[in-house]
């Protein structure tokens, strides 16, 4: 990140692992709301409980509210309607929206209320060692899964377009700038928007998958992202391996 | 000997005071809400509750505020806690199954000082129980369900009337010590029809703002901090994490941890006094006791009445406020009879925690078949222990 984007921030240090996605994401976040001109006092972050829960709190210089485990959206909600006037932006992890939160997750898409939620999904849980999540791949590595996964992944984007949301964009933090671009978009979009950056995790997901290098993890995840046009050429078994990546907008 | 502290302080006569009317008592909570300035109530539909959030459904956005159900009841707390943050006078009402959801809220809004009101309206548990059943199971739950060390004030209506006022007052306690407040209700009040007069003689806690001192430190042990709200400007950092006194995360520090626990917990036991308020009915002269609250306060007073038309020495010191325990009050009264008896219907929730307060005998009246206490109950129960 560069310096003109610090006075986005409160501390002068993360408390991320080396390696880490969220940094990327953090940068992308705090360009995006300062390419907007956000106004600082109207800006809201919450977040859950997890490693992307810290992207926010305390690193952002704005209102934050770091919540329970899976509850940020079910906060952010009653934020967001108590006072429409507060651009409300959801930060938190896969595991955090997606499996003890995701029954809020598909609740706050069919309302369609105006939340932008940034999903970073590292594939596993990280802040608790390394158990699996509900986005784990079939088959990879985890602390509760030593011999591999044995159940397929959500595919968040299409969860949260069957519930209704209004924009949906996944990219991973190896693409920083259409990951701002989708953030920005997320942001104003008039109802539900959902980013999910793909950030990998070479402390619990790529030590326990054997990748112990991290640009080789940064390799491998961005092999598995694929455009839709790509997609379109593999077949099923393939794409079911690969992260497809762009905005995903109801025409 | 314990006097009845009138349920709401100070007077600001607006009109002339409206007529009675009949009203249920979950009808008559809702119109507490709205009377108390409620911008904000978010739920999930539960019996014998949900006549409160069909009420509020349709009088609350007409008022300016904001209704929304959620997916669940734990959903439903945070949704109250985060428009707390964002500046509304917040609510939410449940039964017991409900309220177990609803306990990590609690400990996170006890533990961010975040203001709101939860009436739970009591049914006959545990688990599913009997829906429409009354019972008053949650009392301890409300108390310690939260883990970790937490300190929540509940009050307990007795009437329709009280339901009004005690809903306006926990409003103006969750602001003074911005805490939730529980109006611990039961199916036997929340369903109950009966007069009530929806007055305005009440003054209304206004929330303490400002961004140049600590939201979350005080320098008093017992010091409730001012509390901005989102887009104050002052970049805030609530967290269910250990925080020091502007929301830093401190989350392997002793003392900070030690300071905040002491403090979230002082400032409601410290002022016991102005929290809890008790009714004291025909205890000058009384040799045995009753100590009751809720629904089963009615009965026990009508079992001294009719205690005291054969002669009997019994009074009646009914609980309004459960939670800080109004432990002088207690005490005093364990001085000055020779016994106690203590109605209710669990199986000795209150009672127990009484023990812990007086010397003298304890007596306790538990049901649990989803019935009120009948006052003959209670009048056979007093006759069997009669010094």
């Amino acid at each position: 990140m560069t310096r003109a984007m610090e006075h986005w921030l409160r501390v002068p240090h993360t408390a991320f692992c080396p390696g880490c996605g969220h940094g990327i994401l953090m940068g992308a976040l705090v360009r995006a709301c300062d390419e907007l001109a956000l106004d600082r006092r109207q800006l809201l972050f919450v977040s859950g409980i997890g490693c992307a829960a810290w992207i926010p709190s305390p690193n952002i210089r704005a209102d934050t509210l770091h919540t329970l485990h899976g509850r940020a959206v079910a906060y952010a909600t009653g934020a967001k309607l108590a006072n429409p006037k507060l651009t409300v932006i959801v930060v938190s992890g896969d595991g955090d929206l997606a499996s003890i939160g995701g029954n809020h997750l598909i609740h706050a898409a069919r309302r369609d209320v105006p939340l932008t939620v940034v999903c970073a999904n590292n594939e596993i849980y990280g802040m608790t060692g390394g158990q699996t999540a509900p986005t784990t791949p079939l088959g990879a590595l985890s602390a509760t899964d030593p011999l591999g996964n044995r159940y397929r992944p959500f595919d968040l984007i299409a969860l949260v377009k069957g519930a209704g949301a209004r924009y949906a964009a996944r990219w991973p933090v190896t693409q920083p700038r259409p990951l701002t671009d989708a953030l920005k978009r997320a942001i104003t979009t008039p109802g539900f928007a959902f980013v999910e950056a793909i950030s990998p995790c070479p402390t619990q997901f790529g030590r326990r998958n054997r990748v112990d290098d991290v640009t080789k993890l940064y390799d491998q995840m961005a092999g598995t992202c694929v455009t839709r046009e790509a997609a379109r050429a593999l077949s099923p078994a393939e794409r079911a391996r690969c992260l497809v990546i762009g905005e995903f907008i109801d025409e | 000997m314990p006097k009845d502290d009138s349920a709401v302080k100070g007077a600001q006569g607006a009109g002339p005071r409206p007529e009675p009317q009949v009203l249920m008592g979950n009808y008559a909570a809702a119109e507490g809400a709205l009377a108390a300035g409620c911008g904000f109530y978010a739920g999930y539909p539960i019996t014998p509750s949900s006549e409160i959030m069909e009420v509020l459904a349709e009088r609350l956005p007409r008022q300016g505020g904001v209704f929304v159900q959620m997916e669940d009841e734990i959903a439903s707390f945070a949704a109250v806690i985060g428009a707390s943050w964002a500046g509304a006078k917040a609510m939410t009402a449940t039964a017991g199954p409900g309220l177990s959801l609803m306990l990590e809220g609690i400990g996170y809004a006890s533990f961010t000082e975040t203001p709101l009101v939860l009436v739970d309206v009591q049914r006959a548990g545990p688990a599913t129980g009997q829906a429409t059943r009354v019972g008053s199971g949650d009392v301890l739950q409300v108390r310690y369900g939260a883990h970790g060390d937490t300190c929540p004030i509940a009050l307990s209506p007795w009437s329709v009337q009280e339901m009004y006022d005690q809903v306006i007052r926990a409003f103006n306690l969750a602001e003074r010590y911005r805490t939730p407040v529980f109006v611990l209700a039961d199916e036997g009040v929340g369903h109950l029809r009966e007069t009530v007069v929806l007055h305005r003689d009440f003054e209304l806690v206004a929330r303490v703002r400002g961004n140049d001192q600590p939201p979350f430190g005080h320098p008093d042990p017992d010091g409730v901090p001012p509390m901005p709200i989102f887009g104050d400007g002052a970049n805030l950092m609530v967290t269910g994490s250990t925080h020091d006194a502007w929301g830093f995360r401190k989350v392997d520090d002793a003392e900070p941890h030690d300071l905040l626990v002491r403090r979230i917990n002082r400032k409601i036991l410290d002022h016991a006094e102005d929290i809890c308020e008790v009714d004291g009915r025909f205890l000058d002269d009384a040799e045995v006791a009753l100590v009751a609250y809720g629904f089963s306060g009615r009965s026990a007073l009508a079992a001294v009445k009719a205690l005291r038309r054969a002669g009997v020495k019994v009074g009646l010191l009914r609980l309004k406020t459960l939670w800080p325990f109004p432990a002088r009050q207690v005490a005093e009264l364990g001085k000055a009879v020779r016994r106690l008896v203590v109605p209710e219907m669990n199986l000795g929730q209150v009672g127990g925690v009484v023990r812990q307060h007086v010397r003298c005998d304890v007596e306790l009246l538990g049901q649990v078949n989803g019935e009120v206490i009948e006052p003959e109950a209670i009048e056979r129960k007093v006759r069997e222990v009669l010094p």
